[in-house]
């Protein structure tokens, strides 16, 4: 048993933190996000160079066939920096093709994402089906050689970013996948609390082609919950670098600010309340090592699902303790957008529910533990 | 021991409701149904509207407007001013600057100020935080030098609540730099926000929202005339006001109107496994919790008023758990109406777009956000805590 990254996984995760804390500081950030597109092409292009987009894709399609506790430190060092970048939607649009796609899918589409020319999004969520992954309403049918898709996925994330999308969609089987253009589709984009794109996708009478089928006919379900797992278990390691951050700028803050002539962090109210954020953090990081290690790597479903919602369950009650207690100690200046934390703090409250909330996670895990061994 | 209220108690709650429901306009009603921004012009309309009414500022002296309600009625009053979800009646001149003038001010001074306070013809705001003086507010350096028939003022003050659209600010400044304690050598100044030498910049909170600035003073000539009680005796004026009426510091009748709206959508809005969310037992038993604590502080409340009716006294230090409770049973609400939404919650339009929200969801992140701001504000729930064990207990 060991918790250290190796040695690869170490350089990566260095060089990804010095990227970003040269060229993707708070104030490089803001301007990114204030930019008309909302992204920097800039700093995609050096991700890929880097290997980062290409990181958890297979080997035969260009990729370095990683998976997510590969992904775990580059993926703190984006929660340190608040990256704003669609990796996430990409990457779990990716391993859905790199899964479930054809040969012809794969080498169509994932060499072009290794080296940070295409950009996706998994279009999935529809209104009114909060966490569960099976309502899927929009429909698709066959249409001449291929489909026909109607339907509506809100909150796509990445969405008016992405080229292509990978959209779920309920046949005659049940729930499967299509790639679709993003000139196909409507999209009415805005921005997410945490400064990130999205958007609500409708589809209306799409025509694809017999191709855009990825993966089973009626089969996606299992794929979708465990790229979703998978995109679970890396907003855990994300979660991890934010709440360092938010952890490390609140003591420094207790250090510094002096009111009554001495520094803040002397009251003894205070001093216990940041030791709390402290324990959460760093069990919160206990709790991404598990889900990284489980994502991809679990002997079974169930030993998969129960260590991804325990993780989730335990991230999101320290994101929401680290990111409240953050902005209340720092006072008023915790408040405003001046301050990083304040920006912290939205990307934590996003985490705690993206990929199903603590209440979600708490009964997917006790109905598992029912089950019994 | 009777929990209730009167019948007359009750029958005047009947009236209040239902001329706020008559005379309440439905723009209005709409926008803060919507946690929209409100315009300095939405603001005054609603407290002109009560001001024609009488109502604008119960707790005054009858000479200078006031109803001569007792404070059950007063009380009740402000309940369904939040209950019915009216904009907010700004406090800087009818809770603060009004009751401080009426107890310090000169003759003069309160026929200039009070009757424009009354009528809503001055929006005020307030200067007392400095960017080195939040909860230790009596270090505060903003400096006034007395020069003839003239103070003149330099400093900053910061969280100037609307002070973008304030016409009149009120002010602690320090007008003795040589006294021994910090609290002595501080006065209390009336400052027109026109005069020359008076800055005031946005400082935007995290939910995109302009409510709160910093304001600069660079020599800022104030007539004498608008210092309030004597100089240096600034924070005698300022420990009355921080003692005076904070009996609607629970906002009760806001949160209950929160939450029969929470309850309302969650009944229709549909759960994981397909049904109502309000049917699922863990989002039921925090709703739950979170209206048994806003019970017991309802409760809480009519205790302390039912002392003060008795006592003709303010409650003194253990008003603050009103604020420490009430505070934390907004922020519970906003917290569970964004779960309540789940994904939906992600979209982000900040305040100041007043983009037209989605029913009940686009909102409610920008308003979890903004909300942080009640635990920090109006004395911090830790310094609320501080009063409590210091006066209250004796530690």
């Amino acid at each position: 048993m060991h918790f250290d990254y190796s040695e690869e996984q170490q350089l990566l995760a260095d060089s990804v933190r010095r990227f970003l804390g040269k060229g993707y500081d708070f104030e490089a950030r803001k301007k990114i996000v204030a930019s008309a597109e909302g992204w920097s092409p800039e700093t995609w292009a050096t991700l890929a160079e880097m290997g980062v987009t290409g990181l958890p894709l297979p080997a035969d399609a260009g990729g370095f066939g990683g998976g997510a506790v590969d992904l775990m430190g580059v993926m703190e060092a984006f929660g340190d920096a608040l990256v704003v970048e669609p990796y996430l939607a990409t990457i779990l649009a990716a391993r859905l093709i790199a899964r479930a796609g054809s040969d012809a899918q794969r080498e169509a589409l994932l060499p072009s994402v290794v080296d940070g020319k295409l950009r996706l999004a998994f279009a999935h969520t529809e209104r009114g089906a909060r966490y569960n992954l099976a309502q899927v309403q929009t429909a698709a049918k066959p249409a001449g050689g291929g489909w026909e898709l109607q339907g509506e996925k809100a909150v796509v994330l990445g969405a008016p970013i992405a080229e292509k999308l990978v959209v779920s969609a309920r046949t005659a089987k049940g729930v499967s996948l299509f790639v679709v253009d993003r000139g196909a589709v409507a999209i009415n984009a805005y921005r997410t609390l945490d400064q990130m794109r999205a958007g609500d996708v409708t589809l209306k009478s799409v025509k694809v082609g017999g191709d855009a089928l990825l993966g089973p006919d009626g089969g996606a379900l299992p794929l979708i919950e465990e790229s979703m797992d998978f995109g679970a278990a890396l907003v855990c390691a994300e979660a991890v670098g934010a709440m360092k951050f938010a952890c490390d700028t609140t003591l420094e803050y207790l250090k510094t600010r002096k009111q009554f002539g001495v520094p803040i962090g002397t009251f003894q109210a205070l001093q216990h309340r940041v030791v709390d954020m402290y324990i959460a953090q760093e069990q919160a990081r206990s709790m991404a090592c598990l889900a990284t290690s489980r994502a991809d790597s679990a002997a079974s479903d169930r030993e998969r699902r129960m260590a991804i919602s325990a993780a989730k369950i335990k991230i999101a009650d320290s994101c929401r303790l680290i990111s409240q207690e953050s902005v209340q100690l720092h006072g008023g200046m915790g408040m405003t957008e001046e301050l990083k934390v304040s920006h912290t703090f939205r990307r934590l409250t996003m985490i705690a529910q993206q990929f199903g909330d603590a209440d979600h996670h708490l009964a997917r895990f006790a109905a598992l533990d029912g089950e019994g061994p | 021991m009777d929990l209730s209220y009167s019948q007359e108690e009750l029958a005047f709650r009947d009236e209040v409701r239902g001329w706020l429901n008559a005379n309440l306009p439905q723009d209005l009603r709409d926008k803060v149904a919507n946690y929209e921004e409100l315009t300095r012009e939405d603001l005054l309309r609603w407290h002109r509207i009560l001001a024609k009414q009488g109502w604008v500022a119960p707790a005054w002296p009858k000479e200078w407007g006031g109803t001569g309600w007792n404070v059950v009625q007063r009380y009740l009053f402000e309940e369904e001013l939040g209950y019915v979800g009216s904009p907010p009646l700004i406090p800087f001149g009818l809770s603060m600057c009004g009751p401080v003038l009426l107890r310090f001010g000169t003759e003069a001074q309160k026929k200039r100020f009070l009757p424009r306070i009354y009528n809503g013809d001055d929006f005020w705001c307030q200067g007392y935080s400095e960017p080195g003086s939040g909860s230790d507010l009596a270090s505060l350096k903003t400096k006034a030098v007395r020069e003839g028939n003239e103070y003149v003022v330099n400093g900053q003050k910061i969280w100037t609540t609307l002070g973008h659209y304030a016409d009149w600010i009120f002010c602690l400044v320090r007008t003795d730099s040589n006294m021994s304690k910090k609290q002595e050598g501080i006065s209390f100044l009336l400052i027109d926000m026109k005069t020359p030498g008076i800055t005031v910049r946005p400082l935007m909170l995290m939910d995109g929202g302009n409510e709160v600035n910093e304001t600069f003073f660079e020599n800022v000539r104030v007539p004498a005339e608008n210092l309030v009680y004597e100089e240096n005796k600034g924070w005698t004026v300022a420990k009355y006001l921080l003692g005076h009426e904070r009996m609607n510091t629970g906002r009760i009748g806001g949160s209950k109107r929160e939450l029969a709206k929470l309850k309302e959508f969650a009944a229709r809005q549909p759960g994981d496994d397909g049904r109502p969310l309000l049917a699922d037992p863990r989002f039921r038993d925090k709703l739950t919790r979170v209206e048994v604590e806003l019970m017991a502080l309802e409760i809480t409340n009519l205790r302390f008023l039912d002392q003060m009716r008795r006592s003709g006294q303010p409650p003194g230090a253990d008003v603050s758990m009103l604020k420490i409770k009430g505070t934390e049973i907004q922020q519970a609400l906003t917290e569970l109406a964004m779960q309540a939404v789940g994904p939906l919650a992600q979209p982000f339009a900040p305040v100041a777009a007043n983009t037209p929200f989605d029913e009940f969801t686009a909102g409610l992140a920008p308003r979890y956000c903004n909300y942080r701001k009640t635990t920090i504000y109006a004395g911090s729930n830790e310094i609320q805590r501080n009063i409590i064990s210091k006066m209250t207990l004796g530690l």
